[in-house]
């Protein structure tokens, strides 16, 4: 299967096989009007099988979100044809209006207007907790 | 230069060393308290209590005033603007403008937090549903400081709602910095203490621990016995409520199987778990608690005011 290179956009490449699609809804793919190819279980010499995404437009991605479903992903900054920059992902350390807090007790539940922002609390098992109450994150 | 705006959410918040000087000011208080009659003097603390609270706000508003400074108090949430539909944040700017200082009680958690971030006075969390409750540490430290001698190599028995009480996972963080604690967990099954309590302050520092639902086989091995009310206002079910509020119920009966140097604590209010007949025996000291408490927001007053004494 081909999927043409592209000249100024993103390629989200290494996903572990599966996450791919759970990352194009998380970060909102579905809505753009601009090409983005969804690739899954290609042979990967590192992975067994992994996803690629490839967005054939400069548009802002937010990474934090790509760490946080894939930590070993790995995002390439497309620029006229060249790779401009490679990012190593890796767990961000906050997620920002990326997870909802379950816990009705939580401030951020009843009052819409605060962001909803999870610390990462152990890199080991990825554990994010509910910057204001503390709650462990449900799985999205 | 301007001193940057601190507040205390978490008792984490707070260093060893700092909790030291805390004490350290609060017994300094106690010894002499003409020194700080006016040191906060023209400066006023704004008691927001969006919840009811006896002890805390009386506690906040005893501390001000014996620091010569004024209080503001919300004490009816009904009757703020918090009632119209206020924002946390609104109501933390707005405060900010009319005094120095906030002690904040909110029914959810976070709130007090969200109030540090946006207000430009110090915020002191007064207990934000349940989640934190600081100054009741502070009150709990001082306590234990002044009976044991020491914060370190104590036997800790914590007994009663382990899941929803603050005031344990308060302390449990506080004292698990300390060294050679061993931490007794009495509590039903459905109220053990939460897990990421457990891992973050105890498993991860390697601090020994036991659990168990049996208070009377363990009473005898405790320096001291912090017990705590089953709290119905965290309950979304009455039934669950009624069936686990009369798990543990201290009387001198149980207390003849103690160490004749145990420390009983209670953060208070109290309803049946601790018999009235135990007020009498010298081993209670709920009551000091109490007092203690307000020496210690005394002292954490004065501490986030910058201010000393005269």
């Amino acid at each position: 299967m081909n999927v043409d290179s592209i000249r100024d956009g993103i390629v989200i490449d290494h996903i572990a096989a599966g996450g791919g699609m759970k990352l194009y809804r998380l970060l909102g793919l579905e809505n753009l009007d601009v090409p983005v190819a969804l690739i899954t279980n290609v042979v990967s010499s590192k992975l067994g099988r992994k996803d690629i995404i490839k967005i054939d437009a400069a548009i802002p991605v937010n990474f934090d979100v790509i760490g946080f479903v894939d930590p070993g992903a790995t995002v390439n900054i497309i620029r006229d044809g060249i790779l401009k920059e490679k990012k190593q992902m890796g767990l961000p350390e906050r997620l920002v209006n990326v997870l909802r807090c379950k816990n009705p007790r939580c401030i951020s539940c009843c009052e819409q207007e605060l962001d909803q922002v999870f610390r990462l609390a152990n890199p080991r098992t990825k554990e994010y907790r509910c910057l204001y109450c503390e709650t462990k994150a449900a799985g999205i | 230069m301007t001193q940057p705006v601190r507040s205390v959410i978490d008792i984490l918040d707070l260093s060893p060393e700092e909790l030291d000087r805390l004490m350290d000011t609060a017994e300094d208080i106690i010894a002499r308290p003409e020194r700080y009659r006016e040191a906060c003097r023209y400066k006023k603390l704004a008691a927001l209590f969006f919840e009811p609270s006896t002890r805390t706000r009386l506690s906040f508003e005893a501390a001000m005033h014996e620091l010569g400074g004024a209080v503001l108090s919300v004490t009816d949430a009904a009757a703020s603007s918090a009632a119209k539909g206020e924002s946390v944040a609104d109501t933390a700017k707005t405060v900010s403008c009319y005094a120095d200082i906030i002690a904040m009680r909110h029914p959810k958690e976070g709130a007090a937090l969200v109030a540090a971030r946006n207000a430009s006075i110090p915020v002191i969390n007064a207990g934000d549903g349940g989640h934190c409750h600081p100054t009741q540490t502070l009150a709990d430290l001082l306590t234990i400081r002044r009976e044991k001698g020491r914060l370190s190599n104590l036997t800790v028995g914590l007994c009663g709602d382990l899941k929803f009480g603050r005031t344990v996972h308060s302390l449990i963080n506080a004292l698990s910095r300390y060294e050679g604690l061993n931490f007794v967990l009495i509590s039903p099954e459905e109220l053990k203490l939460p897990s990421y309590v457990k891992n973050d302050a105890l498993k991860a520092r390697g601090i020994p621990y036991s659990q168990t639902t049996d208070l009377e086989a363990v009473i005898g091995n405790l320096d001291i016995l912090y017990m705590t009310r089953v709290q119905r206002e965290r309950f979304f079910n009455e039934e669950d409520y009624l069936r686990l509020k009369d798990s543990y119920i201290l009387t001198p009966e149980k207390l003849k199987k103690a160490r004749p140097d145990l420390s009983v604590m209670h953060p208070l209010p109290r309803v049946n778990e601790i018999s009235v007949a135990v007020d009498d025996d010298p081993r209670a000291c709920y009551f000091k608690q109490v007092l203690n408490g307000k020496y210690m927001r005394m002292a954490l007053i004065l501490m986030l005011l910058n201010l000393q004494p005269a």
